[in-house]
């Protein structure tokens, strides 16, 4: 039906859309258009992943340079969402939140709560997260959890083209403060997308495979490796349904605990370190929610609590791979209470 | 060629690249008729019915139940029951090598284009490069893929242009005051566009109504027509599922409607509400159907549209068609329609070869 684009064609055309649709919505963030000062297009690589590239001539003057300085241009973005923009600000690796937290912990995501609900802050933060590129301890990180743990925020995560381009646009709609995980691994990932413009609900889980043993419930780019790992396991006669949330925050609990409900046995992966992540949160949840439902104590398969390691051959092993989650699945589906 | 006619996986719908089949219903030695149910297929979106194209005798079958196979590849062989036994084996070698190499000739599948009608975006998909035009028209919530049983064996005779109404599919999403006359203007642009002076229409649903306007519009263009569980013919009409369709905000919300479009609710799969899910949510959709309710509802919940009144103004051959499970659209009491057991509202996807032979008698030769 749809023709196929990528990851990173999916967030642009989102971004060109509804630059096209509201005067509001700019763009902002280090090499958008060249670094500071640089002239025309040419230089207008679109940042550091080329996600913006050719907005610079189609938008005049929307499509803002910034120093590498996250402090001042996040907290220009938040104010200036303040004042009536719709700003999406790039911040280049989720890494870098250290450097301008206290804007979006502290400032945006307040905003709401302390002028009685009078003020909106309609920002979008665009970041890259994850391992897997060879870039080492301090551009590695899935710290998206950092953001889910604030109330406030809205933290989407999308796993595909096509709720890439959906939660971006629904994110630029809503008015309050988005933070937009793009995996960096994902970039060049295909998938069907329609042309037309379409917004995607922020807090709605999606069903990605059908299956009736075990309920993987995976975050990110993660999803891939749960349905790689949930074919391998068809094999085997073990069916999986593989839910991706798509937004960690707010996240749809009644979609997971309804698919536990019916498979009795869960799996969460999540690519970011163990302690207070993705894997314990929902864990924690369906065992309060859903225990009732559950036949087998919950596997989570996630990152060990280390730094992501420069070894090649380490990093390999740090992130979740799908052996790792079908040996999860076969663990939980193979548990027998014992002395029942 | 002694009579040899390979059966061959067949294309449907765009995406389709492969399909499984999952029962074969002729057995080796059976006599098959033109539009005969040979075997049930599976694809990652849709599972149907492959009918025969021809007339012969099931000689060997290339592909068993379960297996997986290219579109085009070679599933089964048709020959006469005197055709001898080595040429019958050389041919099923020769496909299955073919299927196994995975070396099948691509086929090329519908051609997707967008043309513009008065300035609108009008997308369609064209299979097929005979000399007579015909067009298929969609229904309420449908697109140009919903014919994708329908369309493949039209093309052996016929070029087949399925497009998408205003609001629906890839065309613009923007119905104006979403009136029949404008919506069949939009038809008659799309044969200007295409320069086709005239064309065999055939509409599903909402699209029966749409072409039988076409019809009253400028009859001198449309060749035949034939209209497929068409609005207009009744006062009853299922104003729930039209307001449900437009209204469901997701997958859960949405099955129980789409459901009352087929006799076997089983046909409604996964692929099929995830795609009519993510037409839903495109900018504008959901409108565009609110306003379409308006040209088909009354106030009272009744029919608002008269199509049996269209037709009288053209001298057109005309063809009704109906499933006898009708769930939407009640079968008329009057007009004596064609009426077809086992299917409900979606007619063309649940026993297309009725529909496909009622539009081929329309066409020369």
């Amino acid at each position: 039906m749809a023709r196929t684009i990528n990851y990173r064609e999916a967030i642009s055309e989102a971004l060109a859309q509804e630059m096209d649709r509201d005067q509001r919505v700019v763009v902002m963030g280090e090499d958008n258009a060249g670094g500071a000062g640089a002239p025309g297009s040419d230089d207008a690589w679109g940042g550091v992943m080329g996600v913006t590239k050719g907005l610079y001539d189609r938008f005049p003057g929307r499509v803002l340079d910034t120093p590498i300085t996250e402090s001042a241009f996040v907290g220009a973005a938040i104010g200036a969402a303040t004042r009536g923009l719709r700003p999406v600000a790039e911040l280049m690796f989720i890494d870098f939140l250290g450097v301008c937290f206290d804007q979006i912990y502290n400032q945006a995501a307040k905003f709401r709560y302390m002028f009685g609900g009078e003020a909106v802050t309609p920002v979008v933060i665009r970041t890259m997260y994850g391992a897997g590129l060879r870039a080492a301890a301090q551009h590695s990180q899935a710290l998206y959890p950092i953001f889910t743990h604030i109330p406030g925020l809205k933290v989407a995560v999308p796993s595909n083209p096509y709720d890439a381009k959906g939660l971006m646009t629904a994110a630029i709609r809503d008015d309050d403060p988005v933070i937009f995980c793009e995996h960096k691994a994902m970039y060049e990932v295909t998938g069907e997308v329609p042309e037309d413009a379409y917004a995607l609900p922020l807090g709605e889980a999606e069903v990605v495979r059908d299956g009736d043993d075990v309920t993987v419930v995976a975050i990110g780019r993660m999803v891939s490796v749960a349905e790689q790992a949930a074919d391998q396991l068809a094999g085997d006669g073990i069916s999986c349904e593989v839910v991706d949330p798509r937004t960690i925050s707010p996240l749809d609990t009644d979609t997971i605990l309804e698919s536990v409900e019916h498979t009795g046995r869960l799996v969460v992966v999540d690519e970011a370190t163990p302690r207070c992540n993705l894997a314990t949160d929902i864990s924690a949840t369906v065992a309060k929610e859903g225990f009732g439902a559950l036949r087998a104590p919950i596997e989570m398969v996630t990152a060990p609590h280390t730094p992501v390691p420069f070894s090649d051959a380490l990093e390999d092993l740090y992130v979740p791979d799908a052996q790792r989650v079908a040996n999860a699945v076969k663990a939980t589906v193979g548990y027998e209470r014992s002395g029942a | 060629m002694s009579g040899i006619r390979p059966v061959v996986m067949p294309k449907w719908g765009l995406s389709m690249t492969h399909g499984k089949i999952t029962e074969w219903l002729v057995e080796v030695g059976d006599r098959v008729s033109d539009g005969q149910d040979l075997a049930e297929i599976e694809t990652d979106k849709i599972a149907g019915t492959l009918e025969s194209n021809q007339d012969g005798v099931l000689r060997a079958i290339v592909a068993e139940a379960g297996r997986d196979a290219p579109v085009s590849g070679t599933i089964a062989i048709l020959a006469e029951a005197d055709t001898p036994e080595d040429e019958i084996t050389a041919a099923v070698a020769e496909a299955r090598e073919q299927l196994e190499s995975g070396e099948v000739a691509a086929e090329s599948g519908p051609v997707v284009e967008a043309v513009e009608v008065g300035g609108r975006r009008i997308s369609s998909a064209v299979l097929g490069d005979g000399t007579e035009p015909v067009v298929l028209v969609h229904g309420y919530g449908g697109d140009k893929n919903s014919w994708l049983f329908v369309q493949e064996p039209l093309s052996a005779r016929a070029s087949v242009h399925a497009i998408d109404l205003p609001g629906h599919g890839e065309s613009v999403k923007d119905v104006g005051d979403g009136a029949l006359t404008g919506l069949a203007e939009v038809v008659l642009g799309y044969l200007d566009a295409r320069g086709l002076g005239s064309a065999h229409l055939v509409g599903h649903s909402l699209g029966g109504a749409v072409v039988a306007q076409a019809a009253a519009t400028d009859p001198g263009r449309v060749s035949s027509l034939t209209l497929v569980a068409p609005a207009g013919f009744t006062t009853e009409i299922n104003a729930g599922f039209l307001r449900g369709m437009a209204e469901a905000g997701s997958r859960r919300e949405l099955k129980p409607h789409v459901a009352q479009l087929f006799a076997d609710p089983e046909q409604v799969t996964r692929r099929l509400l995830d795609d009519l899910l993510k037409f839903k949510r495109l900018d504008g959709v959901t409108d565009c159907l609110r306003t379409l309710q308006g040209t088909l509802l009354d106030a009272d919940d009744h029919q608002a549209v008269d199509t049996p009144a269209l037709l009288a103004k053209a001298e057109v051959p005309t063809a009704v068609l109906w499933g006898a499970a009708d769930q939407v659209l009640p079968v008329p009491q009057q007009h004596s329609p064609q009426v077809v057991d086992g299917a409900g509202h979606m007619l063309h996807m649940e026993r297309p070869n009725e529909v496909v032979q009622a539009v081929l008698a329309h066409l020369p030769g």
